[in-house]
């Protein structure tokens, strides 16, 4: 998964506030469960399982509670590892998102369910398959957030190994979604015999065979899963290169952005974004912007943030601050003390590419380094105050609900986000306090929805029809209005 | 007694085992569809105190047009059990998975998951991925040669298995004293190269609650001693039983027999379909009209007490039964209402009791992990 970059929480001082342009609009709320990387703490008393399925249905049963459009669940392959050995430190393991979102459709009626599913490592008429089969079995809540991944450490564990180059992880991409797009409209809608007297149990010529032939991939394909009530699954993304924000904007419903803790920042991601959109034919508005963050509340401001101090403490680690350090430096700096200064060289040359898990991907680790050291200096921090200091964990809301939930809706009528995408940082019921006081303030501000108007997922996020419905409906995609 | 009780299971896919099913059904043709059939057929198969539940699946079908009359969509099988996990509380549930359809490494996750969503009640019923279609549906080059197909069935089932075991039970030790959450020393590498793919890493799931989930497989699929429980197909009683036997010699630990069931169905009400009511031989007849049926299983045509009295014909030569019902509506109905029952008032077989994973009813010990060292204090 893509973790915000601590580089985008850019300053906002002396600008003017940005505009009122959608007064009506509301927050939605997703949940991602269970998040990446040190936030999520396991070592609190109140922590429960993280694996648990009861977990899971304690999240999910909150967040359709709390009228949230969607529950996320991530994708694994591979566990992560730091200098060559797992990583030890945070939670790790995790179930099959596909699976898992299946046995939660019988336990809840309305909550889109979000399978996060990679792209390269997944064979196109098999995954196309489970995710109609989720889609229709939980009556049209299913979505796939589609993620790329092309390096030969994650493809040690597949059959087809390190198979595909860096450039071309979109152009896979792009090939796979565009073939479970065709396996989903194989059916026709009235492909079923609606009487046990029909000729035959579907009508004939109303199943259509697919044959997609890429750069990528191959598969000639009798599919076998009709079209669930909401057309096809939703699907997200999460990419924040050049390349991945084209391929959203041509392809996906909703983009997972790591831009939600600074609205000018947001602001601006969100213009590049429409921009992006209306060049691939698009309304402006067809592509949902779900930032990730997650929220810190108390009764008072002071509570909030004495509250955000304890909560980033948990999460930094004396251990976990060494280990980040080390991931910056690129090498094991778990024998220093976290209780002292920062090492006085610069990282080893090479890029932080990523591919062993880590955050922030593609940033230079000598900037980031020399960053550190000058901050450490200025204000006489250690290396886990400086990690502390700096930490991702400061870039979600922190306050009382009502002040968090004013801000929020200042994020959505902007146009800087459609909703946000809480990771909580306690488990299992770090929703509680946020269906619970959260929603009620904004609901009370008319800014967020006080039942579920439909029982799609494409419905709670205020969708059209999928892509290609619209083209075979004979609709202009450019006409369709906001 | 002088045996163990019966496993009696029952596959569920679709309408029934017939391939005319859907036209006797009293569902309508898009029930394969609806998740509320789902789950009256699971709660069925539980109340009526089954041992486990399969759904038959494949990636892809024939083409439609070929053949009109068979239904023509079916969902993903570990989806409808994972689907069926939550609403059930002691019914064992195994989807039919095609080894070469996953990746192995997804494959021993997806059926981890749906053993730690149920309590420890996943089986995996092992396909034999000679299925018309599924190369060409493939986004790879598989081997076509039946005894590299039957190769590339066992090294998928021994890598998966050395994923279940990749975590050991107590890998999560959430150490606040030194900040660490899992001992990396539990987590192993699994480390395989086969011939036709290689995995490299620890699973990302951790060990499901049964250690594995039950393996279920065909004596003709997967070689007995690499199965848990290994199904036997003959055209009658003394030809089962002779295959049990062989499939002991051969290393099988439980061997459960393959019997498709038509029954008198005199209680159905009149609002179903034409093969609904009747004689067993009158229904059967009526199902063959529109689509002939040959079951490669031993087939039961006949009333619940001749039924009943096959199983304790067999019950000395195996350890259960997979019972394929021709119609879902009327021949599992018929299950439930009289022959389970019967089964369970001779103590023949017994239901499962709440709290016992699918191997606690099987009989089957927990195993042991490969990568566990014991000998180390």
């Amino acid at each position: 998964m893509t973790t915000a970059n601590p580089a985008h929480a850019a300053a906002t001082a002396g600008a003017a506030p940005a505009p009122i342009t959608r007064p009506d609009a509301q927050v939605h709320f997703g949940v991602f469960f269970q998040g990446v990387n040190h936030h999520t703490v396991w070592s609190d008393p109140r922590s429960g399982s993280q694996t648990d399925f009861a977990s899971f249905v304690h999240v999910s049963r909150t967040a359709e509670r709390g009228l949230f459009d969607a529950f996320f669940l991530g994708e694994g392959l591979r566990l992560r590892e730091s200098h060559g050995r797992l990583h030890d430190l945070d939670v790790v393991g995790r179930p099959d998102a596909i699976t898992q979102l299946s046995a939660l459709a019988a336990l809840t009626s309305r909550i889109g369910l979000v399978a996060t599913q990679n792209t390269t490592y997944n064979d196109p008429a098999d995954l196309a398959r489970r995710l109609a089969s989720l889609d229709v079995l939980s009556g049209g809540r299913a979505a796939w957030n589609v993620v790329t991944t092309d390096n030969a450490w994650t493809g040690a564990n597949f059959r087809r190994g390190g198979y595909l180059d860096h450039e071309d992880r979109y152009v896979r991409a792009e090939e796979i979604v565009r073939a479970a797009q065709a396996i989903w409209d194989s059916f026709a809608d009235d492909a079923v015999a609606t009487s046990r007297d029909a000729a035959s149990w579907a009508q004939p010529g109303s199943v259509a065979p697919v044959a997609r032939e890429g750069r990528t991939l191959r598969t000639h394909v009798t599919p076998t899963v009709p079209r669930s009530p909401q057309g096809h699954p939703v699907l997200f993304q999460a990419g924040d290169s050049p390349a991945g924000r084209t391929f959203a904007a041509n392809n996906v419903d909703v983009i997972f952005s790591a831009h939600g803790s600074d609205l000018d920042d947001a602001l601006a991601f969100a213009r590049d974004v429409r921009r992006r959109v209306v060049a691939a034919g698009r309304p402006a508005d067809d592509v949902k912007i779900f930032p990730g963050t997650s929220f810190v509340l108390a009764d008072t401001e002071a509570e909030a943030r004495e509250k955000q101090r304890w909560l980033v403490r948990e999460q930094v680690t004396p251990a976990t601050s060494l280990s980040l350090i080390g991931q910056i430096w690129g090498e094991d700096l778990s024998h220093l003390d976290p209780d002292g200064p920062l090492p006085d060289h610069d990282p080893v040359a090479r890029p932080i590419d990523g591919t062993r898990g880590a955050a922030r991907q593609g940033a230079d680790p000598t900037a980031i380094a020399r960053a550190l050291r000058t901050r450490a200096e200025q204000e006489g921090l250690s290396i886990r105050e400086v990690v502390i200091a700096t930490d991702r964990g400061h870039n979600g809301f922190v306050g009382t609900p009502d002040s968090v939930a004013e801000r929020l809706i200042r994020f959505v009528r902007t146009g800087a986000a459609d909703g946000f995408n809480i990771s909580p940082w306690l488990v299992p019921d770090g929703l509680d306090d946020i269906v619970d006081r959260l929603v009620p303030a904004l609901q009370e501000r008319g800014a967020y929805r006080t039942a579920y108007e439909g029982t799609t997922l494409r419905e709670h996020l205020g969708l059209r029809a999928p892509l290609t419905r619209r083209q075979a409906n004979g609709t202009e995609r450019t006409a369709v209005g906001a | 007694m002088a045996h163990q009780p019966l496993v009696v299971a029952v596959e569920l896919d679709g309408f029934g085992a017939h391939p005319a099913a859907w036209r006797a059904s009293t569902e309508r043709p898009d029930a394969v569809l609806d998740p509320a059939a789902l789950r009256r057929t699971v709660l069925a198969a539980e109340n009526a105190g089954f041992a486990f539940a399969t759904f038959d699946d494949a990636l892809t079908t024939t083409d439609a047009t070929a053949h009109p009359a068979e239904v023509a969509a079916r969902l993903d099988a570990i989806v409808r059990a994972s689907f069926a996990g939550p609403l059930t509380t002691r019914l064992g549930l195994a989807p039919r998975v095609q080894p070469r359809s996953v990746e192995p490494f997804h494959l021993a996750a997806q059926l981890a998951s749906l053993d730690i969503a149920t309590l420890g009640r996943a089986g995996w019923v092992v396909g034999d991925d000679d299925q018309p279609g599924l190369a060409d549906a493939l986004d790879r080059v598989v081997p076509e040669t039946p005894e590299a197909r039957r190769q590339e069935v066992r090294d998928v089932v021994t890598t998966v298995r050395r994923l279940w075991d990749s975590w050991e039970d107590d890998a999560v030790i959430k150490d606040v004293t030194t900040g660490r959450y899992i001992d990396a020393d539990r987590v192993h590498n699994v480390e395989v190269t086969t011939a036709t793919f290689s995995v490299h890493g620890a699973s990302i799931t951790p060990r499901p609650p049964q250690g594995h989930p039950v393996v279920i497989a065909p004596e003709d699929v997967l070689d007995p001693s690499l199965a848990d429980v290994t199904l036997v197909a003959g055209p009658d009683a003394e030809e089962v039983a002779f295959r049990a036997e062989r499939a002991r010699r051969q290393g099988a630990t439980r061997v459960l027999a393959e019997i498709a069931v038509v029954l008198d169905d005199d209680t159905a009400p009149g609002a179903g379909g034409q093969g609904n009511r009747g004689s067993a031989a009158q229904r059967l007849a009526a199902l063959d009209a529109h689509v002939p049926w040959q079951p490669d299983a031993l087939r039961f045509v006949g009333s619940s007490f001749g039924l009943v009295a096959l199983l304790e014909q067999l019950a000395p030569a195996v350890d259960g039964v997979r019972l394929h019902p021709a119609v879902l509506t009327s021949d599992l109905r018929v299950l439930t209402r009289q022959v389970l029952p019967r089964l369970h008032a001779t103590r023949l077989a017994r239901a499962p009791r709440l709290g016992q994973s699918l191997r606690d009813v099987l009989g089957l010990d927990r195993p042991e992990n490969v990568f566990s060292r014991k000998d180390v204090a």
